[in-house]
């Protein structure tokens, strides 16, 4: 197997858990910017093999990486003058 | 380049980034896990270099590790997280849940990947074979490999993007601002998007 894309699955399981033991919000955020770098590692390394396209997605996954943190940064702006806390724990309007 | 100097050097960027994700995970603090978000976004840079895609190293050290977290940065002094640790990892038994996920999910992907092998991508060394695309990269340079699909085949989602990246800036304005007609009330533009107006 190809070491790159190794490398891409470790770094997007470590993602994953990293968005599941959290709780502070922008930490959770931060390991979804991890899985996106993953999946752009992998789809650079897809693109030695199967031509530019690869790298294409990776410039569109990382336009819309930056427009992802921008809103959910706000959002977490927002919800934090409201809660006073990132703790997502704590995000219990929507629970019963 | 030398082969061997460039495995090397794939090893030692993989294993910090590596390092540096379970750092971001792991972090004490939260600047302490976006720096080592940084860390960890720049040696992906790295490896970017090494498989030959110039523009895309540039972009993520510039758009990612200079821009993207720096926004982070902004908004964990903003709300003021930077000290005070507190424990906020989840209990025992959904951290063991989440490792079982995670691993899951990572096994999968291996398993996937291991299925690939033969199909041009997997070379004795690891690191992938890219005659074609280094021949084109010769032919038009790092950054007309690129720009020249970008601007034909893909110029719409391109163009799209730009639409994108404008309603991100005026979505985040319009959550973020504060209200500043009712009263000057704190979180009257936290309740929803129609209280901030």
């Amino acid at each position: 197997m190809n070491a790159v894309l190794a490398l891409s699955a470790v770094l997007f399981a470590i993602g994953t858990l990293g968005v599941l033991v959290r709780r502070n919000a922008i930490i959770m955020f931060l390991c979804i910017e991890l899985q996106l770098n993953a999946v752009n590692l992998a789809l650079v390394a897809f693109s030695r093999a199967h031509g530019i396209d690869g790298q294409i997605f990776v410039f569109f996954v990382m336009t819309v990486a930056a427009a992802e943190a921008a809103v959910g940064l706000a959002i977490i702006i927002a919800i934090f003058r409201h809660y006073e806390t990132v703790d997502v724990g704590s995000f219990n309007l929507l629970k019963w | 380049m030398d082969i061997d100097l460039l495995s090397t050097a794939y090893s030692i960027l993989a294993v910090v980034a590596v390092g540096s994700a379970l750092g971001v995970v792991f972090g004490r603090s939260p600047v302490a896990s976006l720096l080592f978000m940084v860390s960890s976004l720049a040696s992906i840079a790295g490896i970017f270099v090494i498989l030959e895609a110039h523009f895309l190293a540039a972009i993520q050290v510039m758009v990612y590790a200079g821009a993207i977290m720096v926004l982070f940065l902004f908004v964990i002094m903003l709300l003021n997280l930077g000290h005070d640790y507190q424990q906020d990892l989840k209990g025992w038994a959904w951290s063991m849940v989440a490792l079982f996920v995670s691993g899951g999910i990572g096994g999968v992907l291996v398993q996937r990947f291991l299925d690939l092998r033969g199909t041009g991508l997997s070379l004795g060394l690891g690191l992938p074979n890219g005659n074609a695309l280094d021949r084109s990269i010769e032919e038009l340079g790092a950054l007309g490999v690129i720009a020249e699909p970008l601007y034909t085949t893909y110029v719409v989602p391109f163009e799209i993007t730009g639409i994108l990246l404008l309603v991100a800036i005026v979505g985040a304005l319009v959550l973020a601002k504060r209200n500043v007609e009712g009263g000057g009330t704190v979180d009257g533009g936290a309740a929803g998007g129609e209280g901030g107006r």
